[in-house]
C-alpha cells in the first residue's frame, strides 16, 4: 500500500501550534496524502492536542498508536514522550529510546524514518521553534528524496529552527503562511 | 552532522541474520524501524567507513557483541513512571494480592531496575513486601548488573521523588537510598526480595505462575507476532484472575490473547485475567 501514498510530515515546537491551527481548516476531506504532525509539549494532556486539531479540520485527527497503518486523509499526532517511526510496511512504531536534541518525540527521528519508508513520496515541512531539532532530519530526508520546505523564518513566531534548517541545509521551499497553505493544499 | 551512509535494508536483514545465526539472539520479529534505527546509530557514532567493516566487526569481536546488545536494546526507565500507573498498583492492585499468603511479581524487560525498586517501594509500604518475591528479568546482562546494584545517578532523585509523590507516596523519599557523591544506592532492604535473571521474551519460556506482570514499553519493540506470543506466554504464567501492567502506550488490540484479559484500569493500562 505504501507504494502509492504520499506523506506530508509536520514538525514543529514553540510558536507552531498557531500555524496548524491556521493551515488544518484550509484542507477539505478529499486531501489525498496521509499526514503526520510532530509538535514538541509537555508531556500530559495529548487528548486535548488531538482534540483540539481535530476541531479545525474536516479530516480524521487521531493520536498516533503503535502499529497504525498510514492511510489517505488522515492526520496522526505523535505522542508525547515516544518518538514516532515508520515501518517498511507503512505501519507506525513507538519508541521511548534516549531523547533527540532533548525531544521525544523528535523531528528528526520521524523525518529519517519517514525518508526511508517513503523517499520520495514524502515532504517534510519544518515550522517556528526555538530548538535544532528537524535540520538533521531534513538532511537525510533530503539524502533520500523527499521533498523539503520550511516556514518562513521572518514570519515563525520563533525563527531560531527554521533559521537553524535554512543554515544547515538547502531546502526546497521556504514558505510564507499564505504559501504555506497553498503548497500542502496542492499536493496530491 | 548526520551520517552519509543509510544503511539499507536489507544490510539490516543481513546483521539481523548474523546476530541470530551467530549468538542465538533473535531480533528479526522486533520492530524494523526501530532496530534499523538503534543499528545506524551505533554505525554513525563509531564511525564505521562502510557497512562491510561494521558487520565484521560484530561477528568477529565478542566485547563489541555485549556492547551493541546494549545499544541495540532500548534501556530507558525511570523511578515511578506515569505515576498514575503505579498509583493504580497502590489502589487496586496490591490490596488484592494482599489477601494471597504468598506474593508472586514477575518484572519483564526490567532493563535497569528503576521500576523494581518502585515496586519494591510500594510493597514495603503496603507491609507486604516480607510476603512477597519480585522476579526481574532481562535479556540484557549488562543493564541486569546494574539493577542489581541499585545504584542510580543522585541528579534523577528529584524527579523520582516527584514522580512517587504523585503515584500516592507519602513518605520521606530519600529514606529509600544512600546519597554518597553523585550516586543514590537504594537500600538492601528492598533489594532482598527482588531476584534479578536473565530471559529472552523471544525464546525462553514460562519459569513460574504469577499474581502480577509488569512489562511496560518491551512489547512496543515487537511486531505483531511476537507480541501474540509473549501476551500468550503472560496469560501462561499467570494465575486465575492474576494482573497485567503495560506500557502507557500498549494495548492488547492485536493479539489473540485480548480474550483472555479484562480491563481492571484501560487507561492506566492494566488488565486481569479472566478466570476460566
Amino acid at each position: 500500500m505504501t507504494s502509492l501514498l504520499k506523506l506530508l510530515v509536520i514538525g514543529g515546537s514553540a510558536g507552531s501550534l498557531d500555524v496548524l491551527l491556521r493551515l488544518l481548516p484550509a484542507l477539505d476531506n478529499s486531501w489525498p496524502l496521509a499526514m503526520i504532525i510532530v509538535l514538541h509539549r509537555k508531556n500530559d494532556n495529548d487528548l486535548l492536542l488531538t482534540e483540539l486539531l481535530a476541531g479545525k479540520t474536516m479530516l480524521y485527527v487521531k493520536e498516533a498508536e503503535e502499529k497504525d497503518e498510514l492511510l489517505p486523509g488522515v492526520i496522526y499526532i505523535a505522542p508525547s514522550d515516544y518518538h514516532l517511526l515508520i515501518e517498511p510496511d507503512g505501519s507506525l512504531t513507538l519508541d521511548d529510546s534516549e531523547k533527540v536534541n532533548y525531544c521525544r518525540p523528535s523531528i528528526d527521528v520521524t523525518f529519517t524514518s519517514a525518508a526511508e519508508v517513503f523517499g520520495s513520496r514524502l515532504y517534510c515541512l519544518l515550522l517556528s521553534g526555538a530548538n535544532m531539532d528537524g535540520s538533521g532530519g531534513l538532511i537525510a530526508a533530503r539524502e533520500l528524496g523527499a521533498f523539503t520546505a520550511v516556514q518562513d523564518p521572518e514570519e515563525a513566531e520563533v525563527s531560531f529552527m527554521p533559521r537553524h534548517a535554512l543554515n544547515s541545509t538547502a531546502v526546497d521551499k521556504v514558505l510564507t503562511m499564505t504559501e504555506m497553505i497553498g503548497f500542502v493544499k496542492s499536493l496530491q | 552532522m548526520e551520517s552519509v551512509h543509510h544503511i539499507k535494508d536489507d544490510e539490516i536483514a543481513v546483521l539481523l541474520n548474523d546476530l541470530l545465526e551467530q549468538y542465538g539472539y533473535d531480533f528479526t520479529d522486533y520492530s524494523f524501524a526501530s532496530v534499523k534505527r538503534r543499528l545506524q546509530r551505533v554505525f554513525s557514532t563509531d564511525r564505521f567507513p562502510s557497512f562491510a567493516e561494521f558487520r565484521y566487526k560484530i561477528k568477529s569481536d565478542p566485547v563489541y557483541l555485549t556492547y551493541l546488545m546494549e545499544q541495540i536494546t532500548v534501556n530507558v526507565t525511570e523511578m515511578f513512571r506515569d505515576p498514575a500507573f503505579f498509583q493504580t498498583l497502590r489502589k487496586s492492585v496490591l490490596p488484592v494480592l494482599a489477601t494471597y499468603p504468598f506474593i508472586r511479581i514477575w518484572h519483564a524487560g526490567c532493563s535497569t531496575g528503576e521500576e523494581v525498586y518502585s515496586m519494591a517501594i510500594l510493597l514495603k509500604e503496603m507491609n507486604l513486601l516480607h510476603k512477597s518475591v519480585i522476579y526481574a528479568t532481562d535479556i540484557n546482562e549488562t543493564v541486569l548488573e546494574k539493577a542489581r546494584k541499585g545504584i542510580f545517578p543522585l541528579t534523577y532523585m528529584q524527579q523520582y521523588s516527584q514522580n512517587y509523590q504523585q503515584s500516592g507516596g507519602q513518605q520521606e523519599f530519600s529514606q529509600y537510598y544512600a546519597a554518597n557523591y553523585e550516586y543514590a544506592k537504594f537500600s538492601e532492604s528492598l533489594s532482598e526480595k527482588i531476584i534479578f535473571a536473565a530471559h529472552n521474551l523471544v525464546t525462553d519460556r514460562s519459569f513460574n505462575e504469577f499474581q502480577l506482570i509488569i512489562c511496560r514499553n518491551t512489547l512496543i519493540y515487537f511486531n505483531k507476532e511476537l507480541q501474540d506470543k509473549v501476551l500468550h506466554l503472560f496469560s501462561d504464567s499467570l494465575e486465575q484472575l492474576g494482573f497485567l501492567g503495560l506500557g502507557a502506550k500498549e494495548t492488547l488490540r492485536f493479539t489473540t490473547a485480548a480474550s483472555l484479559f479484562k480491563p481492571v484500569a484501560p487507561k492506566e493500562k492494566i488488565w486481569r485475567k479472566i478466570a476460566t
